[in-house]
């Protein structure tokens, strides 16, 4: 039986749905690693904003953050884990789903 | 729909183009430095001109074939996002080198040719290096550099600084690209 949009709709995933999340994921799919500052210029936010979103990734452990210092700076880097890099997919299958259901309708 | 636009417009400005193949540059690098020796010895500046630009076209297209042979290994489309860019950075001042050799040729400048040449195929990899791993536009430079010498050094020089630039360059940074980034 096929499934209505709507419920289709209901099994994205909500945390990389939010698009500041979905920008993170899908830059670090295409880079081993990124900084934080590469992150923040990418897609144009604040420092904490970033902060938010990347800690909320790092929850879900769809990403990984190694903290080192350069001289005396500071450095975060990010990168996608496996899970991350599954969830991601899993996002792009459900998008195209519902992209098909909705225009078999 | 617009949620996909997004993703694939966010990986095409994170990605860089990766498909510059090391081992390619390694293959020029011989070849160039083959040529400088052959050239060196034509008493014709013509012929040794000629010879270079044989070997340039060649060049070009071992590079062609590296390239695509990288891009498929890797499955990477070579001409989406920062492989267009890519592409469309490198190219002009490629285009503009051509024109300036035809130009500088029937001027009788000879001598400016290969500093020119080194200054164009270092700004080419400069810009289009600028959509690829941190170390193409470094190379790039150092092209650059080689060609502010060739313009202001005793032309006897030449083909020494062409085999050392298009040679010795290629190859020294060839390697290090195709042990880090896979080929």
């Amino acid at each position: 039986m096929r499934r209505a949009p709507a419920r289709r709709a209901e099994e994205l995933d909500r945390l990389i749905h939010e698009r500041m999340r979905l920008g993170i994921v899908s830059a670090l799919a295409v880079n081993d690693s990124l900084s934080f500052s590469d992150l923040k210029k990418l897609m144009g936010t604040t420092d904490g904003n970033l902060s938010v979103h990347a800690r909320k990734l790092e929850e879900a452990e769809y990403i990984a953050c190694k903290k080192s210092f350069e001289g005396r700076m500071p450095r975060t880097q990010y990168r996608l884990t496996a899970s991350g890099r599954s969830a991601l997919e899993r996002y792009l299958d459900h998008m195209e789903a519902l992209i098909r259901v909705t225009r078999d309708r | 729909m617009d949620n996909l636009a997004f993703i694939r417009n966010t990986m095409e400005a994170a990605g860089s183009f990766t498909a510059v193949s090391g081992w390619g540059m390694v293959a020029i690098g011989v070849l160039a430095i083959a040529v400088a020796v052959g050239a060196g010895q034509q008493a014709s500046r013509e012929l040794a001109l000629g010879i270079w630009l044989g070997s340039a076209v060649l060049s070009a297209l071992v590079m062609l074939w590296a390239i695509v042979r990288k891009a498929r290994a890797s499955r990477m489309p070579l001409l989406s996002g920062p492989g267009r860019k890519f592409v469309l950075s490198f190219s002009p001042p490629m285009v503009v080198g051509a024109l300036l050799t035809l130009v500088l040729f029937r001027a009788g400048l000879l001598e400016a040719i290969p500093g020119m040449w080194l200054l164009l195929y270092g700004t080419a990899v400069v810009a289009g290096g600028a959509f690829s791993v941190k170390i193409v536009p470094v190379m790039g430079l150092c092209f650059m550099a080689a060609g502010v010498i060739a313009l202001f050094t005793p032309v006897s020089w030449t083909q020494w600084i062409l085999g050392v630039a298009f040679g010795g360059l290629h190859v020294g940074f060839g390697v290090p690209i195709a042990r880090s980034h896979g080929g």
